[in-house]
């Protein structure tokens, strides 16, 4: 739903508030605060809290799309979290679902970011206004428009890639389906994190760097010693977030629809298909509760570590 | 001397690549709906306008795009009057439970997401008959935009000074007063940018108008381009490059906006 967008600043934020700025300078009083508050409360509970809430208890039922479970569903207690399990298909999409996120977030995303924010770091004009634009068109552009264009692009008679590569006929999304998206969504999504480290290598004193450089540090000792240390809060944050995104992300569904035969089945389109394609609601809200505790595990650990850096 | 020569090819080879990378798929698009009976190939495109024509002539094309419209600009005003609301009051007054209250939307809008929330989402829509209404979709579509839209703007009203309000007041405005002519113009920038920020979202957005439109007229241009793409086999493709090419233009003549209005970048932290 929402691309969360996690702002780190918010614990510090408390500690400014406390410092006054949290006085009622309009005078609107706790009743009037509450009756602005009230309209967005409201939506928020009814289609976010509530279909979190509503999703554990759906898993706890055989709740079908159709036929008689779908008229009468029972209660079955953990059933469908015991099948999925036991399920092998689960078992497959969560380890697909690894490859991917470690694939195109962990290792695409942030190398890929972090060495274009590098590349570029004292650098101004139209070569870094024109990386930086590209990168970021791949990240704004329309989801079904950009799945469609890699779909052209690796498609095995005239894309593009087979054509450059002199390969003709190679099918690259029937026989490297988890390259593919992987691939696919480090180009889609390196520019949150070029984004990031851009701004937080700015933040790192160049004096430090200027020394290490006159004491014969090479790049990568400079890049050990003096980069890293100054942003791992930064890698950190954006480790998390990205983690978080490309875990719930939907987009393979628009160029693999998970297969061949459930090859590149994440488990975002996991989900989607056994709930709303085979209709086992029940089945497939046990699988939400899933990634919902995922994500819940992550998020905490992420709020946790900001907290302790403050 | 070798070393910076070295240095320099590999950095020049390294830009080379990337550009390679983010400029190669992208190709397609902008050749494909010039080309008269484009296939996956990219070819220097003969500059007809035919496929344009078609587009324009298609049932669905042109009014998925107005759908597309419809969704994104009413989740964006209702997004940035409700969470201004909320953000004003809950950085300006000090409700019971607000810290955890703020605790809460944050953790909420990073665990709850389409892909966790989609079975019970489907089914709310149907218990509530809003199933193929735009405004069922909006509502939810905001839902879900709220609690990040709520903290990114209250970051941003506590940062605006409030001796504006307090000089208002001396001068016997009434707090609504206050609200819509201090508040209001002083926090623009950051209402813009979560507007923005709403639409560009909700444009693009697949899952959600996948679920909950079944009919072809209502749906936003995010499900028609993939209908387009599956129906009868074959994908159309000078349909579906032109088309993308259409529903791409308005988010990246958005960003031109933005980053040319505000910056498009980081400062400090992650968001703003």
């Amino acid at each position: 739903m929402a691309q969360a967008t996690s702002p780190p600043e918010v614990v510090k934020e408390d500690a400014r508030t406390r410092r006054g700025y949290s006085s009622d300078a309009a005078g609107l009083g706790s009743l009037r605060a509450g009756a602005f508050v009230a309209p967005a409360l409201l939506l928020i509970a009814a289609f976010l809290v509530f279909p979190a809430l509503w999703v554990l208890y759906l898993g706890l039922t055989n709740y079908r799309l159709t036929g008689a479970a779908a008229a009468e569903p029972e209660f079955v207690g953990l059933a469908n979290l015991l099948d999925a399990v036991f399920n092998p298909t689960f078992w497959n999409s969560t380890w697909l679902t690894v490859q991917f996120v470690l694939g195109s977030a962990v290792i695409g995303q942030v190398v890929l970011g972090f060495t274009i924010a590098w590349l570029l770091r004292d650098r101004a004009g139209p070569l870094k206004r024109l990386v930086e634009g590209l990168v970021i068109l791949a990240w704004i552009l329309p989801s079904a428009v950009v799945s469609f264009l890699w779909v052209a692009l690796l498609d095995r008679d005239g894309g593009t890639l087979n054509a450059l590569l002199g390969i003709p006929g190679f099918p690259w999304l029937l026989d490297h389906p988890m390259l593919s998206i992987i691939v696919f969504n480090t180009w889609r999504g390196t520019a949150f994190s070029m984004m990031l480290y851009g701004a937080a290598l700015g933040n790192v004193p160049p004096s430090h760097l200027e020394s290490a450089r006159l004491a014969g540090a090479s790049g990568w000792q400079q890049l050990r010693d003096v980069v890293f240390p100054h942003i791992r809060g930064h890698i950190l944050t954006n480790l998390l977030l990205i983690s978080l995104w490309t875990f719930n992300d939907f987009s393979p569904f628009l160029l693999t629809a998970g297969g061949p035969d459930g090859r590149s089945e994440v488990l975002a389109v996991h989900v989607y298909k056994v709930a709303l394609q085979s209709g086992e609601l029940g089945y497939g809200a046990a699988v939400s509760t899933i990634i919902l505790l995922i994500n819940l595990v992550v998020a905490v650990f992420y709020l946790r570590l900001l907290r302790s850096k403050k | 001397m070798t070393r910076f020569v070295l240095g320099r090819i590999g950095f020049c080879t390294l830009i080379a690549v990337l550009l390679a990378f983010f400029t190669i798929p992208l190709l397609w698009l902008v050749t494909a709906p010039f080309t008269s009976d484009p296939s996956y190939e990219v070819k220097v495109p003969d500059f007809t306008w035919d496929n344009f024509q078609a587009v324009v002539e298609h049932p669905y094309a042109l009014p998925s795009l107005y759908n597309s419209l419809v969704l994104s600009v009413g989740t964006a005003v209702l997004v940035v009057l409700l969470a201004a609301l909320a953000a004003y009051a809950l950085s300006r007054v000090r409700l019971p439970g607000r810290d955890a209250l703020l605790y809460a939307l944050l953790l909420l809008s990073s665990i709850i997401t389409g892909t966790a929330a989609m079975v019970p989402l489907f089914q709310l829509a149907v218990e509530l008959n809003l199933i193929d209404s735009h405004l069922g979709l909006i509502l939810i579509l905001t839902g879900g935009l709220l609690p990040a839209a709520i903290f990114m703007l209250k970051d941003f009203m506590d940062s605006t000074p409030k001796s504006y309000e307090e000089s208002a007041r001396v001068f016997g405005a009434s707090p609504l007063q206050i609200v819509r002519h201090v508040v209001v113009p002083l926090v623009r920038p950051g209402l813009a940018t979560i507007g923005v920020w709403a639409l560009a979202n909700v444009w693009g957005n697949f899952l959600m108008p996948y679920l909950l439109l079944s009919d072809v007229e209502k749906q936003p241009a995010a499900v028609i381009t993939y209908t387009l793409y599956t129906e009868g086999g074959q994908a159309n493709l000078s349909m579906l490059s032109t088309f993308g090419l259409l529903y791409s233009i308005p988010v990246v003549l958005m960003y031109l906006f933005v980053s040319k209005k505000y910056g498009f970048r980081f400062h400090g932290g992650i968001k703003r």
